[in-house]
């Protein structure tokens, strides 16, 4: 990508200001992945505050730095999907189930309503990978269901 | 039909009469033939209809062929009528049931031939040899039915069914061969310890009782053979379990799959006629209920026959008058089985029928929740399930009053076998004929195998359930596809969008829907359909998807009659937007991508793009890899519509199919749709069919349909100016606003959308 004819800045508001070629300043732009799951360095969108969309990424990399960590920044703020890394205890092997897991945030509980919001990933980033949607919508990211310890692959099991 | 109607005369035919019409030109062959089965009074009585090359004789009767006459087919209700009038009246009329329709359509075509050279003074033309609809071979002379084709399956359910499972069975002969040799040696060794009880008994305890002390060495031997034969059964009995589990869950899997592959194949009309529950019930717990009766009642139904057989042998080499006191109580076992079997039969398929029943109001009642909420009929549903419940245990009452006294009197019977065999033993000891150890032998065999022939009873049920499983699902696999590949598939000609439609009827069962559609479709020409409910636009709309064929006439794409292409080569060129759009479960970029799986991510982004549907798209929790379809995000009716019109852009299609693709969404989404269409229509055929007149203003040309007929076409201004069918229906449409009907210079797009008085749900009735 070449010079890009927008500018993006933060404003003394935290807000991302975004100047298209038009000149038009927009005010609370918040970027958005079109494929969070599959690609998501690729397909970035810049929306507006009303939702039409401003500009169109196709690569996350080809932005220049600061431009990029800008994004960054803001995308960071908006994503939370706390990566399970084990899965301490179950409440009880029927749903809904409390489940006791330390993540990459820190150890938390989350409830799954029922055995329909654990989703298999497919494609190749995350090949083994599942999503788990908890009864707050709060999704719960397990990069690589055979990489957890037994202990975890054993009570994961009983949900699958 | 003429203003003649008043005075016509019937003609009854008699058969007995039509043997005495032999006159000197009965040498030459009539050129078409029409038997028909009912006379005037629709009572069924046989006739025949000749048509030779200067009259039609019907009976006694006969009328030379001129100029004048004309032969009128229709059909209603299930009844065909031929009408042969001359110009002043109707000289006869014959009455048939639709099986002779085709028959009767061929006699009115060689009719016509034949009077139009007489009219114009050349010779006949000669006629197209018919060709079968789904071989394409060439039909017999004077024949409507292929004989390759013709053949159906019309054979009682019987357990010989389940020898057509062979055919699934074959791929894994070599594993049921090893698996049958395993069965006989885990058998016979199940067979040695009681055989060694003999020499204990004969050689060891009773000379001890007699004062003889005991030889250790030898009852190490015995004892040591009795453990050498329990382990080796166990061996053998657990490889051949494993294996033969291992084939039939095979089986079941193979038996699965194929069913439902041939399911997808089969012509919509296939499933317009079945029910969801049905169809779920017969792949899902049929093909189940079959893998278990293979892999544990088969498998231990034919170990019991090996062991009973060997057995058999064994006693008959050690006493044969005993052996056949012992064996006497099977013929009665296996009479008996042969007696319940029968009753059982039939109570197992009504119990079938009946659980589909079950599933049928659950398969009902659940995806119509919100109607059955919204109308408040919570407690008639649950009466419906409570009754089909009721049903199903009253059935299941019944048939378990024989079930329940069948397995007691085996039990029964096996106690009376076991008496006899002591008091005939007993017997024998005392007349010397044999030891006490014999005897000791045979009530260790025979109380295994009664005790078997009790298990073996049961397979009398599992059979009955397998085979009713076996005839359900050959029942799907032997249904032809209505709308089937040809054998010879002509290649796909470069499809650039034209489809010629050509003297077009189609009978939905007995119901005529279209008669006779005329209409030649230019390559990138968009079409609009318009008509009431029930003319038959989403029928000819069906009939140009090959959802269903033709009943006469054909549709030509690219001048390639449709059916000499291999279906699925064909409906990649065609993109179809339909009023409620279905979304599987999935990702939107699966769903997007649904007709064109390898499709890049960059032409997804694209064909959402163009369909106005990327926007909200993005707004999802992970945009494109967002759930949608059945348990999924919850989307809007118009973003739904939107997904499966960008589905329809990524295969990039020739032909665009709309079947009141915007009649669901209120103006607002409807005009973003629009939006999204007008980027979609660009260079394609489109053939739209819409109730809201306005959105086919842009049409090239719109086709007015009127009971299976067009009435009209043109474009909207000429049609307007016409004050026909069109004028009438923009009228209706107009008042129900009351608003004055625009009739001066259109201005498109501010158009108010109008809707038509009629629901669309009693045309998509009639047609599914």
């Amino acid at each position: 990508m070449s010079a890009p004819a927008f500018t993006l800045n933060r404003n003394p508001f935290g807000k991302l200001v975004f100047v298209g070629a038009d000149g038009i300043a927009h005010e609370g732009v918040t970027p958005v992945r079109a494929f969070a799951l599959t690609a998501p360095d690729e397909g970035i969108a810049l929306l507006s505050a009303e939702g039409k969309e401003l500009l169109w990424i196709d690569r996350l990399a080809d932005l220049p730095a600061p431009l990029r960590t800008l994004i960054e920044e803001e995308l960071a703020q908006r994503e939370f999907m706390p990566e399970i890394h084990r899965i301490v205890a179950v409440g009880s092997f029927v749903t809904p189930s409390t489940w006791r897991v330390e993540t990459d945030r820190g150890e938390t509980e989350l409830i799954l309503k029922s055995e329909d919001d654990i989703r298999r990933l497919h494609g190749s980033r995350h090949p083994r990978g599942l999503l788990i949607a908890d009864s707050n919508g709060i999704h719960y990211l397990i990069r690589d269901r055979d990489a957890l310890d037994a202990q975890s692959r054993k009570l994961l099991k009983r949900f699958l | 039909m003429r203003a003649i109607c008043r005075q016509f005369f019937l003609i009854v035919i008699d058969t007995a009469t039509l043997r005495q019409t032999a006159t000197p030109m009965e040498s030459v062959p009539a050129i078409a033939t029409l038997e028909i089965d009912l006379d005037e009074r629709l009572n069924f009585r046989p006739g025949l209809i000749q048509l030779y090359a200067h009259e039609i004789r019907a009976g006694e009767l006969s009328w030379p062929l001129s100029a004048a006459l004309t032969l009128t087919h229709s059909d209603h209700g299930g009844i065909g009528t031929l009408e042969l009038a001359d110009d002043r009246r109707l000289l006869a009329r014959w009455r048939y049931t639709l099986a002779r329709n085709p028959a009767a359509l061929r006699f009115e075509r060689e009719f016509n031939r034949l009077r139009d050279s007489l009219i114009s003074g050349s010779p006949p033309a000669t006629t197209v040899a018919a060709t079968c609809p789904i071989c394409k071979a060439p039909l017999p002379p004077d024949e409507e039915e292929c004989p390759n084709c013709a053949r159906e399956l019309h054979t009682p359910p019987s357990t010989w069914v389940l020898l057509r499972l062979w055919r699934f069975a074959k791929p894994y002969q070599g594993m049921l061969f090893a698996g049958f040799l395993l069965t006989l040696a885990a058998t016979a060794a199940t067979l040695v310890p009681p055989y060694l009880t003999m020499p204990l008994m004969d050689d060891v305890l009773i000379p001890y009782q007699n004062g003889t002390p005991i030889d250790w060495v030898k009852v190490a031997w015995l004892l040591g053979g009795l453990l050498g034969a329990a382990c080796l059964a166990w061996a053998l009995g657990w490889a051949r379990t494993y294996i033969l589990a291992l084939v039939s869950e095979r089986i079941g899997a193979d038996l699965r799959t194929t069913t439902y592959e041939h399911l997808l194949k089969l012509s919509l009309e296939y499933f317009g006629g079945k029910r969801t529950g049905d169809l779920l019930a017969r792949i899902g717990s049929e093909t189940d209920r079959i893998n278990v009766f293979l892999s544990l009642h088969l498998l231990d139904f034919a170990t019991d026959v090996l062991m009973i057989a060997m057995t058999a042998v064994i006693l008959f080499s050690i006493n044969a008058w005993l052996a056949l006191i012992t064996l006497i109580p099977l013929p009665i076992i296996a009479w008996l089985i042969h007696i319940v079997r029968d009753r059982l039969r039939t109570g197992f398929e009504q119990i079938d029928r009946v659980w589909a029943e079950v599933t049928n109001v659950l398969a009902d009642t659940i995806p119509g929740i919100r109607v059955v909420k919204a109308f408040a009929q919570e407690a008639r549903e649950a009466k419906r399930f409570r009754d089909a419940n009721r049903h199903n245990l009253e059935v299941n009452d019944r048939l378990n009053r024989i079930w329940s006294l069948f397995a007691p009197t085996v039990g029964l019977l096996t106690e009376i076998g076991v008496l006899v065999v002591w008091v005939f033993g007993i017997w024998l000891i005392a007349h010397d004929r044999i030891t006490v150890g014999v005897l000791t032998a045979f009530l260790a065999y025979i109380s295994r195998f009664y005790t078997r022939l009790d298990a073996m009873s049961r397979i009398v049920s599992t059979t009955q359930k397998a085979a009713a499983g076996a005839k359900r699902i050959f029942d799907i696999l032997d249904h032809v596809s209505s709308v089937p590949d040809p054998v010879k598939p002509v290649p796909m000609p470069p499809v650039t969008g034209a489809i010629q439609i050509q003297n077009v009827h189609f009978r939905y069962g007995n119901r005529a829907i279209l008669r006779g559609i005329d209409l030649d479709i230019r390559p990138g020409e968009m079409i609009g359909l318009v008509g009431h409910s029930g003319s038959g636009k989403s029928t000819l709309v069906n009939l140009i998807c090959r959802f269903y064929d033709v009943s006469e006439g054909s549709i030509r794409i690219e001048g390639v009659d449709l059916r000499s292409i291999a279906v699925a080569e064909y409906r990649k060129h065609i993109g179809l937007v339909l009023q409620e759009p279905f979304l599987f479960f999935g990702t939107i970029a699966e769903n997007i991508a649904y007709g064109k799986p390898d499709a890049t991510r960059e032409e997804i982004v694209a064909a959402a793009r163009a369909a106005h549907a990327h926007e909200f798209i993005l707004r999802q929790p992970f945009g494109y890899d967002s759930l949608v379809g059945e348990r999924g995000q919850a989307l809007s009716g118009g973003e739904r519509q939107r997904i499966s019109i960008a589905r329809a852009l990524l295969i990039d299609p020739k032909i665009l199919i709309l079947d009141e693709a915007t009649s669901a969404v209120d103006t607002e989404t409807e005009f973003e749709i629009q939006q999204a269409l007008n980027n979609l229509i660009r260079g394609r055929t489109t053939i739209a069919i819409a109730h809201r007149l306005s959105t086919l203003r842009r049409a090239d040309r719109l086709v007015v349909m009127d009971r299976g007929r067009i009435v009209e076409i043109g474009n909207h201004d000429e049609l307007m100016a016409k004050q026909g069918h069109y004028w009438r229906l923009y009228m209706a449409q107009s008042k129900q606003l009351d608003e004055p009907p625009p009739l001066g210079e259109p201005e498109k797009e501010a158009l108010p959308p109008i809707v038509l008085p009629e629901p669309k749900a009693a045309e998509r009735e009639a047609v599914a």
